[in-house]
């Protein structure tokens, strides 16, 4: 948790980190978050449980890092690291990183190519899909030691996890009883996910890793809250990219854990502003022009109403459609207080060389450096120290009333509240 | 666009035939950090030449031939959207920086163009906070002179700390 480790503020510094109160929801309801969703840790480890570690479909990686029999990776499910890998036969793997001997998490390298995945303590030595081949003295030496004559490789092989492969994103889970990946994404869900991913082949262009100093569930109620758009990022009014009345969505699906935030550039960049809409956009400095305006063109590429697509497959992926510049990004909860996002872009084979330049520029408007990604980050930050520090302790949740699901306006928190219908649910809070 | 790690790496049998050219670059990294450890941002695109290109990535990306970028730059006019945003729009919590460059090593001089390599340590305070190492990495430089003066025409900031404390607001 080091970018959280303030001197003034330190974790336990207030009481309100020690898990001495009664989990009960407020009586307001929906219309409020009590802080101890963030900041307790008897939560967060009952949402390891049941969410991350039960009937969930978790990202671990694209088909695209692991393209060629022996290639691997590391992962994570929840806060749990796994190796996902590609056997000879094709097949797409997933399993804990942790020989099945003693416990070592073995698999050191962040991606690699390998025959066998060997643990170096004692050479215990597993094939592609995690089963156990070679056991070093397993028959003892000078017929003294060994194995146990009953001793079955079969039973000590690497504990396997689910997959599921859609359109060449990799899914896995601990679970035995989650619904397949298409039923689990649900119909609404598909359509902007297959715009990015059905029947194209990806083409990674690199990755970024950052530490966000809180609690995971903030970044996908940021993604939930069409609210900020307008308010937070100036970039995107100065430039017209996003404009308080624009045609935009916020739908979520029926259960209310996945959501696609989506927008429609205006047509024509040199829109007007009503005065009394840009009197409520403190971020709005009319008059603003980029130098080089490329970074904001979009090159229709894709059958979609939208230029911006931002979804959130529930509990841990962003799939984000930006214009032309597209990633994922694979959210590691790390503790109450933090998380690890791991950022892969990616373009499409068959992009020449000037349209991967184009995603490469406009990659500027996201990441851990990005126009708009600073900001979100930056407000995060905010939001959890202020909830470590502070006696008041819930949040107001009442933009659009009580209303839940899915909106056309921006102007709501609706999505949020379906969110934390299904998260209450879920947890039994 | 690729790195090519064998040219950078390659041991400089004579570094004294270089050292007025080293004098000079490291007079001009003092010049460049002291702009940005100022708060004077806006100063930044003016290191660098019109065409230039700035990116800063991560060594796992560089040693792929990875070409995407934290920050990917082509051209001055987006040094200077970039730096106008900082200064005047972009949301973050106030901040100090600190960098120190070391180990600069001119690898060739030949055709106008003057490759060189630094290691930069980048510190950030913020309020409140530590003094944290917010990024460790290593500059690899293309220089070419404009009027007898040194600019950029490529920086590639190649950072070892791989898992960013939260976001890198100003530039490197």
């Amino acid at each position: 948790m080091y970018s959280n480790e303030t001197v003034l503020g330190q974790a336990g510094a207030h009481p309100k980190e020690r898990n001495t109160r009664e989990l009960v929801w407020p009586e307001e309801g929906l219309q409020t978050i009590p802080d101890w969703v963030y900041t307790d840790q008897s939560v967060y480890d009952r949402e390891v449980e049941r969410i991350f570690h039960g009937p969930s479909w978790n990202f671990v990686g694209l088909e695209a890092e692991v393209s060629e029999p022996g290639d691997y990776k590391r992962s994570y499910v929840g806060p749990t690291p796994v190796v996902v890998t590609r056997a000879e036969d094709g097949s797409i793997n997933v399993f804990e990183n942790r020989c099945r001997h003693r416990g070592a998490e073995f698999c050191r390298s962040p991606r690699g190519n390998a025959k066998e995945l060997v643990c170096p303590y004692h050479q215990w030595s597993y094939d592609l899909k995690g089963n156990l081949q070679g056991v070093p003295f397993k028959r003892g030496v000078n017929k003294m030691g060994g194995m146990p004559k009953d001793f079955r490789n079969e039973e000590h092989g690497l504990r396997k996890l689910r997959v599921a492969v859609l359109h060449g994103v990799i899914f896995a889970s601990f679970s035995d009883s989650v619904e397949p990946i298409e039923s689990y994404l649900g119909e609404e869900m598909l359509v902007d996910f297959e715009t990015v991913f059905k029947d194209r082949k990806l083409k990674v262009l690199g990755h970024y890793r950052n530490e966000l100093p809180g609690n995971w569930k903030l970044y996908f109620e940021n993604l939930r809250d069409p609210y900020h758009a307008t308010l937070l990022h100036a970039f995107l009014v100065n430039f017209g990219l996003v404009v308080a009345g624009s045609k935009s969505v916020m739908a979520v699906d029926p259960i209310g854990r996945h959501g696609s935030m989506g927008s429609a550039k205006p047509e024509n960049l040199s829109f007007v502003l009503d005065s009394a809409t840009a009197a409520e956009m403190r971020s709005f400095t009319e008059g603003t022009s980029l130098e080089d305006p490329r970074l904001i063109e979009y090159v229709r590429e894709f059958e979609s109403t939208w230029t911006v697509t931002m979804q959130t497959l529930w509990p841990n992926l962003v799939v984000q459609r930006e214009l032309n510049t597209m990633g994922v990004r694979h959210i590691i909860p790390n503790g109450p207080h933090s998380m690890i996002m791991v950022w892969t872009m990616f373009g499409y084979e068959g992009d020449s060389e000037e349209m991967q330049r184009h995603r490469l520029r406009q990659g500027n408007l996201m990441g851990p450096s990005g126009f708009l990604g600073v900001e979100d980050n930056e407000a995060i930050r905010f939001v959890q120290e202020g909830l470590r520090r502070s006696p008041t302790d819930q949040a107001v949740l009442k933009l659009g009333g009580d209303t839940e699901g899915s909106d056309t306006t921006l102007i709501t928190e609706s999505a949020i509240r379906s969110m934390y219908r299904y998260y209450r649910e879920t947890m039994d809070f | 666009m690729k790195i090519d790690f064998e040219h950078f790496s390659t041991r400089v049998d004579e570094p004294a035939s270089f050292r007025e050219l080293r004098l000079e670059i490291e007079e001009f990294h003092h010049e460049y950090c002291n702009s940005l450890d100022s708060g004077r941002v806006m100063e930044w695109p003016d290191y660098f030449t019109a065409d230039a290109l700035y990116r800063i990535t991560a060594k796992e990306n560089a040693a792929a031939g990875m070409p995407v970028g934290l920050v990917y730059c082509e051209g001055r006019g987006m040094l200077r959207d970039r730096a106008k945003a900082v200064a005047e729009t972009l949301m973050h919590a106030p901040r100090y920086l600190l960098h120190s460059v070391t180990n600069t090593r001119v690898i060739s001089s030949a055709e106008g163009r003057i490759m060189a390599q630094s290691n930069y340590l980048l510190y950030q305070t913020l309020v409140e906070g530590p003094t944290t190492l917010l990024q460790a990495g290593r500059y690899f430089d293309t220089f070419v002179r404009e009027a007898g003066r040194l600019k950029l025409k490529v920086r590639e900031c190649v950072y070892d700390t791989e898992l960013i404390a939260n976001d890198i607001v100003y530039p490197v």
